[in-house]
């Protein structure tokens, strides 16, 4: 246990100091959510009712984006190969990286959703929920593009392989997502079932995940 | 005779070369009996000849899930049972599975252009069928950048197997929304509510199309075979020729 906090540790401490980008995932959300009522209008009535979706859709391409860094620049100077042959599991491994970008990249998406909401013209009270479907959503989106990464990182490709191949997997999540915040901003369908779907998905991925990406470990290893 | 007998390539490919004409050739024979089926069935009161689009539609619809479990199977003996053709199986599946799936929602658009006035709506069986496809692509995309088959097949199949959790997500998801596309009519509680004179063309294309499927995988399973072979003998001329400029 300790190796796996100690690996948690490590990688969040790589992920806040200079050339470790944990903000840039935030700082690309803000961007994406400026650049929308441009390409949509400034209409804030119009803004307001699809607010949740954008959020939602710049959350999932901010997470997308901060992917590659999960396993590359282990995999670049070595130490990816150093985690293999310790003694701790590889699935945990993989995990324990897994839950440190969440921490870095998921978590700060989280926090200033709200602010970035009101930008959007989403009101306060709507806005809690909003975060609390993107704090229970964004985990689904880290460990499915666990899967992704690990695959990209044993072809040596990234970019945009990555996106092909984790987007679609993703579209459950972003449904139930969207889902759960608009039906607890404007209803009426009830907010419980969409949103403990959206649990239930986050804590799925959050055991297949791990298990698939070192299995995509160990075959790029061959 | 066990599956492991057909892991020498060779002796696989002899099975195949034997059994690809009759197969290719019940395929045929089952395509024109379907077909003169579906021209003595009744048009639909409603929809008038379109309805004959369903024989297309559905059919392939089926299929490009059940190309997904043929993936699956193969990428299950590619990791587990490490299987040497398992790979072979698993990157001749997944064009044909786009293709099938291709079909279907191309199908599928034209039929709705008549019916619901529209070629395409966000609807959950198109939307799900149209997540396949890209599922589909995506393991395509695999297959396209890595240049060793072996490192790609495996992460293909890892991609296939992960993918694999999507098919009961399309079930879940016709239940979630169920809006414009009518909800399964074949098989549910109470039997079919499809009458006999539609149903059994129906069933006769789906064989064919089961039929058109092996013949279109066992060739495409034999050119993958020889393409390996053709890659192996290119690489020793190559090294050869390297070796004898050295």
């Amino acid at each position: 246990m300790s190796a796996f906090i100690s690996l948690l540790v490590r990688d969040m401490r790589i992920a806040v100091r200079v050339g470790g980008g944990a903000l840039m995932g935030a700082l690309f959300f803000l961007i994406v959510v400026t650049m929308m009522p441009f390409a949509i209008g400034p209409d804030l009535g119009l803004l307001a009712r699809i607010g949740p979706a954008i959020l939602w859709l710049g959350a999932l391409l901010a997470s997308l984006l901060a992917l590659d860094r999960l396993f590359a620049n282990d995999h670049d100077d070595g130490s990816l190969d150093l985690l293999m042959m310790g003694r701790m599991p590889l699935e945990l491994t993989v995990a324990a990286k897994a839950i440190a970008h969440w921490l870095t990249t998921g978590l700060p998406l989280v926090l200033i959703a709200p602010v970035l909401g009101l930008m959007l013209n989403v009101e306060m009270h709507a806005m809690v929920w909003v975060a609390l479907t993107l704090l229970a959503g964004t985990p689904a989106l880290t460990f499915i593009g666990l899967i992704g990464a690990a695959l990209a990182v044993t072809l040596r490709r990234g970019g945009l392989l990555l996106a092909v191949l984790v987007l679609p997997l993703t579209v459950p999540v972003l449904i139930f997502g969207v889902a759960a915040a608009n039906a607890a901003i404007v209803g009426p369908a009830p907010f419980g079932p969409p949103f403990t779907i959206l649990c239930a998905l986050s804590l799925a991925s959050l055991v297949l995940g791990p298990v698939a990406a070192a299995a995509a470990l160990r075959a790029g290893q061959e | 005779m066990a599956i492991i007998d057909l892991a020498n390539p060779t002796r696989f490919l002899n099975i195949v070369n034997r059994a690809l004409p009759w197969l290719a050739v019940a395929t045929v024979l089952v395509f024109v009996f379907g077909l003169t089926r579906i021209l003595n069935s009744p048009d639909d009161y409603q929809q008038g000849a379109t309805v004959k689009i369903m024989y297309l539609h559905v059919p392939a619809a089926w299929l490009s899930m059940m190309c997904w479990g043929v993936m699956s199977l193969a990428a299950l003996g590619t990791l587990v049972w490490k299987h040497p053709l398992a790979d072979v199986s698993g990157k001749a599946a997944a064009p044909i599975g786009a293709a099938f799936t291709f079909i279907c929602l191309v199908t599928g658009s034209l039929w709705g252009r008549p019916t619901w006035g529209t070629y395409w709506v966000w609807d959950a069986r198109l939307t799900s069928m149209l997540v396949l496809f890209l599922l589909y692509l995506g393991v395509l995309a695999l297959y396209w950048t890595v240049e060793d088959p072996g490192r790609g097949s495996r992460a293909a199949a890892i991609l296939a197997l992960v993918g694999a959790i999507n098919i009961p997500i399309i079930k879940f998801s016709v239940e979630y929304w169920n809006t414009l596309h009518q909800p399964a009519s074949l098989f549910r509680k109470g039997g079919s509510a499809i009458d006999p004179s539609i149903l059994l063309p129906l069933l006769v294309m789906a064989t064919g199309f089961t039929l058109l499927f092996f013949t279109l995988h066992l060739a495409a399973m034999r050119n993958e075979i020889l393409r390996r072979r053709v890659r192996a003998m290119r690489l020793i001329q190559a090294q050869e020729l390297a070796e004898a400029r050295a």
